[in-house]
């Protein structure tokens, strides 16, 4: 009769090894969970304070001279924050409202608005701006730095910020005209901007 | 005569002047700004993916951004801009996500070096498991004879209940 004992001492993988792994896995899997939890966050949220950020600005665009947006500076204002893009169609819907709403708040200093030209090419982005007549200051999204802090997920979005530098309403889509089902015109573009933005300015 | 002569001759070799300066300036023109073709174009298209679809390389994206950056890169081309100068002018304008693969620099190292590493590892284990598996036990199924036996109780009753089988 044969006995099958084995009194071999356990071969496995060493302690250390197997620490190093585990902390390996771990290490993996947070990395994985905070690239999904940042996927899975929308927009920067109503009631969310805004970072201070800068912007360079196009030339024939600048803003009380300065060719540097600096959020910063504009405390105490109503910043409107406009992204768009020259190959963006829905953009060219809205874009003439917002040029006539910042015509309508221009005169009183209270209200800033900036344009934001996401991924585009200057040549196209210069084009748009003068076919549509815009006059706010405007400038491109270097790095899509500014993009990246709104969190945005796609053109056109519009982020309303009030004296603060709080965020207060974020629009998704263009500010286009509101029709009934008859196709009469509720309420236009600008009006839609505007009941936004005067209560902020209260 | 003569002078008429001397008069023609210089009227000459001031045309022939003129010629020669025009085609050079147009030679010289032609080759500051070759067209570049679209294979050219899409050598550098295909490194670069567009940046509002997803994992759709800038060569065949059919998009009127990927349009616009395609006319960017033949610009910069036809100005004498090299392949690295154009990614490098694109990384910086959009952000690394517009390149296929991130730049070699900083974390970006450990999608590199990660990936090998844990092959590497993984087939170390591999062929010690096998090893472990494969290799005879030297202790395991050894005849012993019954003084080496253990003098386990159990075992002891359980060979005494088979002989009184048999």
């Amino acid at each position: 009769m044969t006995e099958n004992i084995n009194t071999a001492p356990h071969r496995g993988v060493p302690l250390w090894a197997q620490i190093i792994i585990w902390a390996f896995l771990v290490g993996l899997l947070a990395i994985v969970a905070i690239g999904l939890n940042r996927s899975q966050q929308g927009t920067v949220q109503p009631g969310d304070k805004i970072k201070d950020f800068s912007l360079p600005l196009f030339s024939g665009y600048e803003l009380n001279g300065k060719s540097q947006f600096d959020l910063a500076d504009h405390r105490g204002k109503v910043v409107v924050i406009n992204f768009w893009a020259s190959w963006c169609k829905p953009c060219e819907q809205e874009a003439a409202n917002l040029e006539n709403a910042w015509k309508l708040y221009e005169p009183s200093g209270e209200v800033v608005f900036l344009g934001v030209d996401y991924v585009d090419t200057e040549p196209e982005a210069r084009a748009y701006l003068k076919k549509f007549g815009i006059t706010f200051a405007n400038g491109p999204d270097v790095g899509t730095k500014v993009s990246q802090l709104f969190r945005i997920k796609g053109v056109p979005e519009t982020y309303f910020i009030d004296k603060d530098g709080v965020l207060r309403y974020v629009q998704i889509g263009p500010f286009v005209d509101k029709v009934d089902s008859q196709g009469n015109v509720v309420m236009d573009g600008v009006s839609q901007i505007q009941v936004i933005i005067d209560p902020l300015l209260k | 005569m003569k002078n008429y002569l001397r008069i023609t001759h210089y009227a000459l070799l001031a045309i022939g002047l003129a010629l020669l300066f025009t085609a050079q300036r147009n030679q010289t023109a032609l080759a500051q700004n070759p067209t570049p073709t679209d294979d050219e174009v899409n050598r550098i298209a295909h490194q670069l993916y567009c940046p509002v679809c997803e994992n759709t390389p800038l060569d065949v994206c059919p998009t009127e951004a990927c349009r616009q950056w395609r006319d960017l890169i033949r610009q910069q081309l036809s100005q004498g801009w090299t392949e690295d100068q154009i990614k490098q002018y694109f990384i910086d304008q959009y952000g690394v996500r517009v390149v296929g693969e991130p730049p070699r620099t900083g974390l970006n190292w450990l999608v590199y070096i990660l990936p090998p590493a844990i092959i590497l590892a993984g087939a170390i284990l591999l062929f010690r498991a096998l090893r472990a598996w494969t290799k005879p036990s030297t202790t395991a199924a050894a005849p012993r004879s019954k003084k080496e036996a253990p003098k386990d109780e159990y075992v002891a009753r359980l060979e005494e209940e088979l002989k009184k089988r048999k």
